[in-house]
Parts: C-alpha cells; sequence; structure tokens
C-alpha cells in the first residue's frame, strides 16, 4: 500500500512553523518512513503547478501554517484544500490569527501609509510608490497579490478539519497528529489537537496560587527579578495561563517567563482575551472602584497582551456586521 | 470553532406570545407587526397576540399550541418576569413542557412604559422578542431538586432575643442548641432593674424564661462558648462550637463557698467594673446556670476552691473543647454593646468619678448591683443633683449617625428611679423627645408631672471647674438651652452618660463566619427592611432583636418570634427547593486554576484538591454566575445562562435593531 501523501504550507507566518517541523530532528526520519511528504515549498523545491496537476484528495493531509491576509495566500488555501482529504490549520497564526493578526487594529490604508508612505524613510523608494495589485513602473510592470482589508485565521477562508495550536506547536503534538493521521484514528472533525484544559493545570507554580483574590498591582517582566517559583500572576505579571490550553509542556513558565496565550482558548471559551481579562479582573484583591481603577492602569498594551495569538478570532470589530453579511471583521478604511 | 445551535430534544419548535396588557403595552408597540415579525424568525411555528396573556385564556393559547402544534420552547413577551415568569413556567409545566423551556421578553417595563416613539417601542420590541427567541432555542429541560432540612436550630446568644426563639422553638418540638459565650445567659436585660414604661422588674419577667429555657429538654444550653466556623447550607449547616473551660462542672450546687475562700480579687466586669470580684465568681446570683466559673487569668493556682467544695465540682484541668453539631436553620440574636464614652472626653468619663454611664446606674438603682440598689456617689454619699444626658454617642457625624431608640425611654426611667430613691433634683438634657411606643408617650408625661428637669440642647462639655460659689465641688454641665436661646451652667454631683447602641465588636467577623450581611456600621443585614425585617441573604439564616439595630424589649421579643417562627415554618415543611439555575463544573475542563474560588459570595465553591478541580455545592449555588463570568477555561456553565444563550441572546438585540 502506498504511504500517506502529506503536505506543508506556509501563509502569512514568520517561518517559526517550519522550524518546528525541522525540530522534529530525528524523528522526522520516523515520519518519512511512515509518510510521502508530497508538497513543501519551504524545503523542497515544489511548484504550484505540481500540486494543481494532484487529483483532488492526493494529500492525506496538509499543514497550513500563517494567517491568510493576501489573495495568493487565499488561492493556495483553497487549493490545499482541494487535494487534501484533512486540512490542518498548523501554528498560532493558521488556528487564531496570530501576531500578524494584530494588524486588524488598523486599516489596510494606514499599514500601506506606514510602510510606503511620507513618514517612511527610504532611500530606494524615493517616489513612494505604494504596490498595488498592478503597479506600472518604467521598468516594466508588476503584478503582485492583493493586500486584503484584514489579516482572517485559515477557517475564515476554507474549512479546516484539525488545529495544531502553538507559536510554534510542540513538537510532540505534531508527532501525535501526524502519526493519528498514519493511523486513521482522528477525533471528530473541528477538534483542536491539545488537551482541553488550561495550563494552570500543568503548572508547577500551581500551589503558590491563593485561593482568594490577590492582584493588587501589574508589572511587566523586565520590571523585576522574577521569582522562579511562585505563580507569576502573585508577582504582579499577567499570565494567560489560566485561559489558554496546556500541551507545551510549560515552555514559557519552564524559561521563568508567563504564559502569553499561543495554545489558545478553551474549547468553552468563544473570546481568550475576554475570558483571561474577565478571569483577572476577578482576581484583583480590591472592590473599590477608583483602586481598581488604578491598578488596571498598569496593564501595558491590554490588546497586544490579551490578543497577542486572536486578534481575528476575538468578538471585537462589528460582531452584528460580520452576522448580517457572513462576512468576517473588517475596520473601516 | 463552536458549533451550537443545536437543541437537546431535536428541532426547537418555538411559540411566540405578544401580551397588549390592555393599553399598557399596545397602546406604544405595535403588536401585530411585532407578531408577524416573531413568527418570520427561525424555529417559530406559531406566533400570537392577546390582550393579557397572564389571564387564563391567555395561558390556555399556550397550552393549546403545545399540545396540538407541537411547541416545544415559549416566548412570553410581556411584563417583568418578576411578575409572571412563574405564572408562565406553572402554565408550561401544567402543559406537560418542562418550565424551563420559556423566556420571558420584558416589553412594557424596558419598552413600552419608557419609550417615547412607537416605531422606537416597536423595533425595540422586535429586538427582545429577537433575543429571547434565539435564546430559548437552546434552552434545555431542568429539574428543580429538593434538600432534606434537619429538625436542629443553633440561636446563638442567649440575651432575651435568644431566649425567647431558642424557647419558641423547642416548644414546637426541635432540638435548639442555644450559644452564649458569657459564662450566664440573660444578656443585658439581666443587667437592668425595671424596664420601661411599665416599671416592671426586669428579672421577675426575664428569669422564669431562663431558668424554663435551662431546663428545657429540647435546649441545650451552651455558654462560654462561640461559634468558631460554620459550613454548609440551608438545612444542613455544620457548626463548629468553641467551649471555653469553665474549670467548674455541673456538679456545682451555687453554693458560693468557693468564693468567699477565693482570695484574688478582680473588677468585675458584669458591674462595667465599677465593683470588684473573684477569680472564682458568678455574674449574679440567679445565674443561669447557676454554676461558678474561673477567670484563669486572675486565679493564683491556690485551689483554697477544690478544697471547700463540698460538690466537687472544681476541675483545674479542664481544657477548651471544640464540638461540631449539625443544624438546620440559624437564628443570630448577638445583641449590641454599648458606646464608650471615652471618645468625648469633654464628658469627662473616666476623669470625674462622678460621671458614670447609664448602664451602670442600671446597676446601681439593681437591687443585686454594687450598691445594693442605692445610687451613691463614689464617696459613699447620696446626690442631691443629677444630670442624665441623653444621645451620647447617638445622633452625632462625629460618633455614630443613627438614633439609638431605646436612650430617651431608659433616661426617663433612670430620672424616675434616681428621683425615687434619692430625692436629688434631676435634669434631663436631650436634643428630641422621641418617645412613640405604647405608653411611651404616657411615661414621658408622668416624669413632667414628678417634677424632673427638661434642658433642651446638647450639652456642650462637662468640668469641674467653678465659677461661682454654688458651683464649688460639683461637676458644671453646661449646655445650650435651645428653648430659651441661652447657655446655661448647671452644677449638679452625678452625671448619668445616656450612651447609645453600637453592633458587637465582632460583628463582622461574625457576619462572615455566618455569610450574612452587614451595614457598613455593623448591624446585621435583613433581607428586606420592611418585608423581610428577619430573614437575611443567606437561606436557613434568621436575625433577631439588636444585632440588627438599636431596638427595645418588646420589639426584640417580636423579631426573636418572628424569626422563631419562620425556621419552624422551614423544619416543618422539612425540605428546600432549589432553584434549577445554579452552575455546574465540567471536571474534564477545569484546570483547578482557582480563580473562582474567592468569587462565590455564597461559599458553594471549593477545591478538590486530590482531584485539582473545583467543585460546586449545589445547594448552596445561588445562581448568581459570578464564577461562571470569571472562569477563564469556560468549564463553568450556568444552567439558564450559558455563555451560548447569552450570545444569542446578544445576536438576537443587534441583528434586527
Amino acid at each position: 500500500m502506498d504511504k500517506p501523501k502529506v503536505g506543508f504550507y506556509w501563509c502569512a507566518s514568520c517561518g517559526g512553523c517550519e522550524e518546528a517541523v525541522v525540530d522534529l530532528a530525528e524523528t522526522i526520519l520516523d515520519v518519512v518512513e511512515v509518510v510521502d511528504i508530497v508538497f513543501w515549498p519551504c524545503a523542497m523545491d515544489f511548484k504550484r503547478e505540481d500540486v494543481e496537476a494532484m487529483p483532488d484528495g492526493t494529500m492525506a493531509a496538509c499543514f497550513v501554517n500563517g494567517a491568510v491576509r493576501t489573495s495568493e495566500q487565499r488561492a493556495m488555501a483553497e487549493l490545499c484544500r482541494r487535494k487534501s482529504q484533512s486540512l490542518v490549520a498548523f501554528g498560532s497564526c493558521a488556528h487564531l490569527g496570530g501576531v500578524p493578526g494584530l494588524a486588524n487594529l488598523h486599516s489596510r490604508q494606514s499599514i500601506l501609509q506606514a510602510c510606503y508612505g511620507d513618514g517612511v524613510f527610504t532611500t530606494v523608494n524615493p517616489d513612494r510608490v505604494v504596490p498595488g495589485p498592478r503597479t506600472e513602473r518604467p521598468e516594466g510592470s508588476l503584478e503582485l497579490p492583493e493586500l486584503d482589508g484584514e489579516v482572517k485565521r485559515l477557517d475564515h477562508c476554507v474549512t479546516v478539519d484539525y488545529y495544531l495550536p502553538g507559536c510554534p506547536p510542540p513538537v510532540k503534538l505534531i508527532v501525535d497528529a501526524v502519526t493519528a493521521i498514519v493511523e486513521n484514528k482522528l477525533p471528530p472533525e473541528g477538534t483542536v489537537l491539545a488537551p482541553d484544559t488550561a495550563l494552570c493545570h500543568d503548572c508547577p507554580r500551581l500551589d503558590s496560587k491563593p485561593e482568594e483574590p490577590f492582584i493588587d498591582r501589574f508589572r511587566r517582566p523586565h520590571q523585576i527579578p522574577i521569582d522562579p517559583e511562585k505563580c507569576f500572576l502573585t508577582q504582579g505579571l499577567l499570565c494567560l495561563g489560566p485561559a489558554t490550553r496546556s500541551g507545551c509542556d510549560n515552555a514559557c513558565i519552564q524559561g521563568n517567563m508567563p504564559c502569553t496565550g499561543c495554545m489558545g482558548p478553551l474549547s468553552g471559551v468563544r473570546d481568550q482575551g475576554a475570558a483571561a481579562l474577565s478571569a483577572v479582573a476577578s482576581l484583583m484583591a480590591t472592590n473599590d472602584a477608583s483602586q481598581a481603577d488604578r491598578v488596571a492602569a498598569e496593564l501595558a498594551d491590554l490588546a497586544g497582551t490579551l490578543y497577542r495569538y486572536g486578534m481575528p478570532s476575538s468578538l471585537l470589530f462589528k460582531k452584528a456586521e460580520q452576522d448580517r453579511t457572513g462576512g468576517v471583521p473588517c475596520p473601516s478604511e | 470553532m463552536i458549533r451550537t445551535n443545536q437543541t437537546p430534544d431535536g428541532q426547537p419548535k418555538i411559540g411566540v406570545y405578544i401580551c397588549h396588557c390592555g393599553m399598557n403595552i399596545a397602546g406604544q408597540v405595535g403588536v401585530e407587526e411585532v407578531t408577524a415579525f416573531a413568527s418570520s424568525l427561525p424555529n417559530v411555528v406559531v406566533a400570537r397576540h392577546y390582550k393579557f396573556m397572564c389571564s387564563d385564556p391567555g395561558q390556555e393559547l399556550i397550552q393549546a399550541d403545545i399540545a396540538e402544534r407541537g411547541v416545544n420552547r415559549v416566548v412570553v413577551a410581556s411584563c417583568s418576569p418578576l411578575l409572571h415568569e412563574a405564572t408562565f413556567r406553572q402554565a408550561c409545566a401544567a402543559a406537560g413542557l418542562n418550565p424551563f423551556c420559556f423566556q420571558m421578553a420584558n416589553i412594557r417595563e424596558q419598552v413600552s412604559w419608557v419609550t417615547a416613539d412607537k416605531d422606537h417601542a416597536t423595533s425595540k420590541a422586535k429586538a427582545l422578542v429577537a433575543a429571547a427567541a434565539r435564546r430559548v432555542a437552546l434552552h434545555q429541560p431542568l429539574e428543580r431538586r429538593r434538600v432534606a432540612v434537619r429538625r436542629e436550630t443553633l440561636v446563638v446568644g442567649a440575651g432575651i432575643a435568644g431566649i425567647e426563639a431558642a424557647l419558641r422553638i423547642a416548644d414546637s418540638g426541635k432540638k435548639v442548641y442555644l450559644v452564649e459565650r458569657d459564662s450566664s445567659i440573660g444578656g443585658h436585660m439581666a443587667k437592668f432593674d425595671k424596664t420601661f414604661p411599665t416599671l416592671d422588674c426586669a428579672a421577675c419577667i426575664l428569669t422564669p424564661k431562663m431558668v424554663r429555657v435551662a431546663r428545657h429538654p429540647n435546649v441545650e444550653l451552651v455558654t462560654l462558648a462561640e461559634v468558631d466556623e460554620v459550613s454548609g447550607y440551608v438545612g444542613n449547616f455544620t457548626v463548629k462550637l468553641r467551649r471555653r473551660a469553665r474549670y467548674v462542672t455541673g456538679a456545682c450546687t451555687g453554693c458560693g463557698q468557693c468564693e468567699e475562700v477565693c482570695p484574688c480579687v478582680q473588677p468585675n466586669q458584669f458591674e462595667m467594673g465599677r465593683s470588684q470580684r473573684k477569680a472564682i465568681y458568678r455574674n449574679f446570683p440567679q445565674a443561669v446556670p447557676n454554676w461558678f466559673v474561673i477567670d484563669y487569668g486572675a486565679c493564683s493556682g491556690c485551689r483554697l476552691c477544690e478544697d471547700v467544695c463540698e460538690a466537687g465540682a472544681i476541675d483545674h484541668e479542664q481544657e477548651d473543647e471544640v464540638e461540631e453539631i449539625q443544624v438546620g436553620t440559624i437564628v443570630l440574636a448577638t445583641g449590641f454593646k454599648t458606646f464608650d464614652p471615652r471618645i468625648l472626653p469633654q464628658y469627662g468619663y473616666g476623669r470625674y468619678e462622678n460621671v458614670y454611664t447609664s448602664l451602670e446606674v442600671e446597676r446601681m438603682v439593681n437591687a443585686s448591683g454594687p450598691t445594693g440598689g442605692q445610687v451613691l456617689l463614689a464617696d459613699g454619699s447620696e446626690p442631691k443633683s443629677v444630670a442624665i444626658i441623653h444621645c451620647v454617642g447617638s445622633r452625632d457625624k462625629k460618633t455614630n449617625p443613627w438614633c439609638s431608640k431605646v436612650c430617651c425611654m431608659y433616661s426617663l426611667k433612670l430620672a424616675h428611679l434616681v428621683k425615687q430613691r434619692t430625692g436629688a433634683e434631676v435634669y434631663n438634657f436631650y436634643i428630641d423627645m422621641r418617645t412613640p411606643g405604647k405608653g411611651y408617650e404616657e411615661f414621658y408625661d408622668r416624669l413632667l408631672e414628678e417634677g424632673v428637669q427638661f434642658v433642651r440642647g446638647r450639652v456642650a462639655d462637662i468640668t469641674d471647674w467653678p465659677m461661682t460659689e454654688a458651683e464649688e465641688g460639683k461637676l458644671v454641665v453646661r449646655a445650650e438651652d435651645s428653648l430659651i436661646g441661652v447657655t446655661r451652667r448647671i452644677p449638679v454631683d452625678m452625671v448619668i452618660l445616656s450612651v447609645g447602641l453600637e453592633p458587637q465588636l465582632d460583628a463582622h467577623q461574625m457576619r462572615k463566619k455566618f455569610n450574612i450581611s452587614c451595614s457598613s456600621e455593623g448591624w446585621f443585614l435583613e433581607r428586606h427592611p420592611k418585608l423581610a425585617p428577619v430573614a437575611t441573604f443567606t437561606d436557613g439564616v434568621w436575625i433577631a432583636g439588636a444585632c440588627q439595630g438599636p431596638k427595645d424589649i418588646p420589639e426584640t421579643v417580636a423579631q426573636a418570634g418572628a424569626a422563631a417562627s419562620e425556621a419552624i415554618a422551614l423544619m416543618d415543611k422539612g425540605h428546600v427547593e432549589i432553584e434549577p439555575n445554579t452552575v455546574e463544573i465540567d471536571e474534564e475542563k477545569c484546570s483547578g486554576c482557582k480563580t473562582c474560588l474567592g468569587m462565590c459570595p455564597y461559599h458553594a465553591i471549593s477545591r478538590d484538591d486530590q482531584k485539582g478541580v473545583a467543585v460546586v455545592n449545589q445547594a448552596m449555588c445561588k445562581g448568581c454566575g459570578t464564577c461562571a463570568a470569571a472562569c477563564p477555561s469556560g468549564a463553568i456553565r450556568q444552567h439558564l445562562f450559558t455563555d451560548e444563550e447569552i450570545y444569542q441572546e446578544i445576536e438576537g438585540v443587534l441583528s434586527y435593531v
């Protein structure tokens, strides 16, 4: 019998997810033993035409990382979808929108302006040309993918069967997922392939967390020497562990840094940032409104902290509009 | 990621019923338009409007649709759920539909009564109907549960309130644990000589009750004891009692020989330190239980008492004991303390030996008090003139803003008794005379006729600095007489400060132990100031007497009776019904992050350390939702308020406006 065929593709991503595959190290040989990699532009020479030439559903699974921001990424996502039996959103960006998703706090116009506009010092683009789908220059005409109005998760564009969370996904979860595909022991479609309990469950510092509300100030990691034994929240450091899936083997906690939430929300939570904020606000020691305001004011960059990996998944931005039009949120330009 | 909108019992078939409420709603909201709109909503199989949905024919409309058209979810758009939610739930139940497959949209208080424009009212009503229809599709059938109620009561505090409540409950055949932290029961009332306005002897009416409660077969009297800890919930409380060592056993006959031989002398706290007592003592001769007690801090350990005790009742080896009891109901009757006038140095209490508090004079006029019922100055002579200063520590923003309610009347009583016993000239300095109550104003009239002086004005200070010969060796009361508009100096031999009533010092600790609320001052908070004056926000816990606020004896006794009868009624019913809007914790999803533990105002959540998850006690959960909102894992699910139901409601409102 033929080995199952798998593919890897990247959209708007940093390359860290590809690194995670490489991080499989010797394990990757075991993977290659049992599957055929038929598409992996980052590591091997495949062309789009090669994929288009495959019969639909050729790949048992295609792992797509990165958020979706351009017309090209959308087209590739659709192609990968067609050519694979299971499409796996790989990593935080494909799963939730990821760090690129924070761009949704700004309009497309203001982003292009910031990159190519008057305020940017540049010697290579003195004419301040803003590249578009078709850009005419003396040297010739240029065709580029179109930048969409907002950053989307993979499942905003195509149906996704499984999600491998994490920035990047932990090696163990990747191996488990590949094994499940090879052995055809996949869970119900739509499953996030990670434990459905929050990080606190595994956290070695949980015992030092009090049972009564205790937060009386917030600080940032660079401001204090961090006690390696104590719950970060008790030290005033915003840790998203209570609102984030486990499965990462406490990588950040072991490194003495609080959880930033890359594994995403639990299955029962729709908005990870709101859940985390609600929990943190509940844990504030004071009931006095002005005192609470003072403590809350110490939280820096709330949107970037609570939605570091999930702005396109949040309820923020025109929820009703989205339902009415069936579209995804889009800040007005 | 979340795929929902499925209902437990197949496709929802929603019936929507728009009420006219006469013209209350129909006069402002286009009910026909809302009805037509409702029939266009997903899953709605029938939409109707009717003049009065709460009437029998209105309810029958719903019931007929349940029976004939298979409606399995009901929305009624009418008034506030506070008014008729129960009505419509019952109507659904009578037709065989689970009463919680029902949702109410309030288009009267929230729409027709508060909108100016009819179009606006109609579109707002549509939005609320849409929200209700979207959320009701997700409603699950729920069941109310019953929890048995134990037939034992804990009464805390054995003053007149606690004694009265204990007797009532014990008489109804239930077991009562009556807990008192002093060595004898009786509370403040046991210190009084006479009671106003009838001037009947306090001891004569109180001691028979004290004796009866102590001998009652259904009452277990626990003195020198305090409540350490309370856990559990209505009907099933577990209470830890700490019994302090008495060092004298129940074999004590009260003969008093031990007291005679005891060499250790201490200020007598029962007499506010105005007399001495031995290290082995009892508060007063009629103390109940009539056993002596050793103040171990004052005891020299000479054991002379042991030698003379014929009953062999002395036990120097006794230790504090913690006992656990199970009760179904709790009555708190922990009383008050009096204001400490040292806080007001201008009145000289503690500095001038002839300035007394009212409670000290209560003891002085009492035949069993330190002076055997005589009113005497510090030098043993009788006063020729006495000033009684009202509102000390009351009606004053600097001390306590409240009126202590009983001071006018007890000041009149003391004025009468002092005048009767000494013939002295008595001056009352008052702000306002407050004598509402049966026979109270008449008593005031009587005092006026007896020749007691009344000066209307707050006393500025009391000084021993004479300005005239008549003031030599006297205490001079300086006060404004607001009726004649002058400042007066009145020299007297004795000053009585009518101190106000305050919450017990440990009221806030008590509040926490019993999980009830306090006003900011520390008075226990009743569930409703008019309609539930002895209930608290914690089911199964009632309050009686001055722990709830200043009150006189008749009111206290009435409250004790009310609290007792409510406790009796609950225990006779034998169970409590628990509304099903409680939370459930999904152990699989709970990470044990502890966020919810400190949230619950009812102490219904605790941590199972073995499993590492939070667990909720369904009987204690009131369905407030605080924990569900705080849970960052979505592991806490509140029935009737699941995240998905709330999202659907929000989306319903937002999508149709």
